[in-house]
């Protein structure tokens, strides 16, 4: 792999956790327009970690995640009795504030005889550790994935919990869901708090990637995009705001001819495809399906197929 | 004691256009239920039309005013037809996505017809400002804000007082049931879709002219203003809608007098977090049942 795909690759990982995080608050049926606030706070909380105190990368991140989820906890609880455009909002003054502070934020330390750490509005630098350490970007890159594999798996194992069916409850119905028996408030608080964790740690990884924060790049733009990239991709699977960075980012950072148009483009088709499909492309009607072929292909692999085909198993394969 | 009263004149005369454009953004989200982001995108993109306009033909202010609310209202036309008229009922985040899609579009096209980062706009009126004692008001302020004023007055009518404005409510009321007595409500929804496209289009004419530029960045510029000023006055009412216009500009120029400009937008969105955490309904409450139920 060259240096761009590899480039291209780790964004798209990166940018899939704050994705991951706007489809989980997606499921309980709220719609923010801040998480890219909690990928910021994690940003820079794992940054000075590893670049201020000297902290091990694993430790940085974790610490990145905390940070994210404990910020998100303290904003679910003010904001609890919002619903739609009011939650909408409120998560987006809260996550301009973020940005502002981050912009009157100056925390330097000198290290190595450099003043190093966060400058307001001039950004966080050197924050150098992958290459301190000698950790190349193949490498980087397959930490990225393998964490980004985990918070799938744990998605997965999510949605076969009871946790995951009481979230999937709320955003069908939230009144009906309390006179289920189940505790809206605690939910909510409990998928905000994992969703900022979630950003958390991709603003972790972001921050050690680019070696580089400023408070700009985390602006509403983000958070914007994070959450289209979910209803793009579908959302009945976890994978679908993963496809919906992958079409954005993947497909139209790859075609490079049409710069220029590219978004007129990307935009028209967007609109478009909410049109037939307002749920996105893996939609739970889709996701429904694709898992009762798999239990029926599974089912005809178990018996004989009835078919003259010899030996188990003639069934199509998956 | 004198910068405080100055500052309260220039926060209400910059606030009067947050109140326009809030004005529009409260007529979307009323008749329609869902938010239209491509709304500042598509008064920048009347802005560019005017600007046009202005470069190649030399127009002037009354020209190049009536340009820009043209193209607002086209545009504006254009989101409706593409993200709402065919969204299915349930699908209010689709909408909502949708919008962002074509603000990207948007954004692009302005970029494509005029590539630098800014263009000159028209200034409204140049003369200097007149002065009241110690006071000073800038005549283009003081347009802005008899705009702003006659405006609002003029829609409150429209919606009370004629036989569309009634349509319009019933619209707002309960779509279906106006459907059932009769309100044509295919016709009706673009109509106001577009209405209010260019009632933004008029405060962004009135911004761009006091700023004397314009860049692609406004359509995000006027999208957050006319949300904020909304939330703070209440969803969906014409009153709340230029009282949280003239609240939020006075809060941000008191702040950036007292604090400067980066705490001027932190006390901006510190107020809105606050009034939706305390009291969610906005300061004035709103039109009607419609506004109060999910977005």
């Amino acid at each position: 792999m060259d240096d761009y795909t590899i480039g291209v690759l780790s964004n798209i990982g990166v940018v899939s956790f704050v994705a991951l995080s706007a489809y989980l608050l997606l499921l309980t049926g709220e719609i923010s327009f801040g998480q890219q606030a909690f990928f910021a706070i994690g940003a820079y909380a794992a940054g000075i970690a590893t670049a201020l105190w000297g902290w091990p990368l694993a430790l940085a991140l974790a610490w990145g995640a905390l940070s994210g989820g404990g910020a998100a906890v303290l904003v679910g609880i003010p904001t609890l009795r919002l619903h739609g455009l009011y939650f909408s909002i409120a998560t987006l003054a809260f996550a301009e504030m973020v940005r502002i502070l981050f912009e009157l934020f100056r925390y330097q330390v000198e290290i190595d005889g450099e003043l190093t750490g966060p400058s307001g509005a001039e950004g966080f630098r050197n924050i150098r550790y992958i290459f301190d350490h000698n950790i190349d970007a193949v490498q980087f890159l397959l930490l990225i994935y393998a964490l980004l594999a985990a918070a799938l798996l744990g998605f997965v194992l999510l949605e076969r919990s009871r946790t995951g069916v009481a979230f999937r409850m709320i955003g069908e119905d939230a009144t009906l869901a309390g006179l289920q028996g189940i505790s809206v408030a605690r939910h909510k608080v409990l998928a905000a708090g994992i969703a900022g964790a979630l950003a958390g740690v991709g603003g972790g990884l972001y921050a050690h990637l680019t070696t580089y924060v400023e408070p700009r790049i985390f602006d509403v733009m983000l958070g914007v995009h994070s959450l289209a990239y979910g209803l793009i991709g579908g959302l009945g699977t976890a994978f679908g705001p993963l496809l919906g960075v992958l079409i954005d980012i993947g497909l139209l950072e790859s075609i490079r001819a049409l710069a220029g148009y590219r978004m007129i483009i990307f935009g028209g088709i967007v609109a478009l495809l909410l049109i037939v499909r307002p749920r996105g492309l893996l939609d739970e009607r889709t996701m429904h399906g694709i898992g009762n072929l798999w239990r029926r292909t599974l089912l005809r692999l178990r018996r004989p197929g009835p078919g003259p085909g010899p030996g188990p198993g003639p069934g199509p394969g998956p | 004691m004198i910068d405080l009263v100055q500052n309260t004149i220039d926060g209400l005369m910059i606030g009067s256009s947050y109140g326009l454009l809030a004005l529009g953004f409260t007529l979307i989200f009323g008749v329609m239920r869902r938010l239209n982001l491509s709304y500042g995108p598509s008064i920048m993109i009347g802005g560019y039309f005017g600007t046009v306009l202005y470069l190649q033909f030399g127009a002037g202010p009354l020209v190049v005013a009536v340009a820009v609310v043209v193209g607002a209202a086209l545009a504006g036309l254009y989101v409706e037809r593409l993200c709402f008229a065919p969204m299915k009922a349930g699908a209010a985040i689709a909408s909502m996505v949708s919008s962002f899609a074509v603000w990207m579009q948007l954004e692009q096209a302005a970029i494509l017809v005029l590539p630098r980062h800014t263009y000159a706009f028209p200034p409204l009126a140049t003369g200097a400002p007149l002065e009241f004692g110690p006071f000073a008001v800038r005549i283009d302020h003081l347009v802005m804000l008899g705009c702003a004023l006659g405006l609002a007055a003029a829609v409150q009518l429209l919606l009370y007082r004629t036989r569309f404005g009634l349509a319009l409510r019933a619209i707002i009321g309960n779509p279906v049931a106006a459907h059932l007595v009769g309100v044509d409500v295919r016709t009706v929804m673009p109509l106001a879709f577009a209405g209010a496209s260019a009632i933004g289009g008029v405060a962004g004419f009135l911004v761009l002219a006091v700023d004397q530029q314009v860049t692609p960045m406004f359509g995000m510029w006027a999208t957050l203003k006319g949300l904020i000023a909304m939330m703070i006055g209440g969803l969906g009412s014409v009153p709340g809608a230029v009282l949280g216009g003239l609240l939020l500009g006075v809060i941000e120029v008191q702040s950036q007098w007292y604090f400067g400009p980066q705490i001027r937008d932190l006390a901006a969105y510190f107020v809105l977090f606050a009034v939706l955490a305390l009291r969610p309904r906005g300061l004035v409450g709103s039109l009607s049942e419609a506004s109060t139920q999910k977005a």
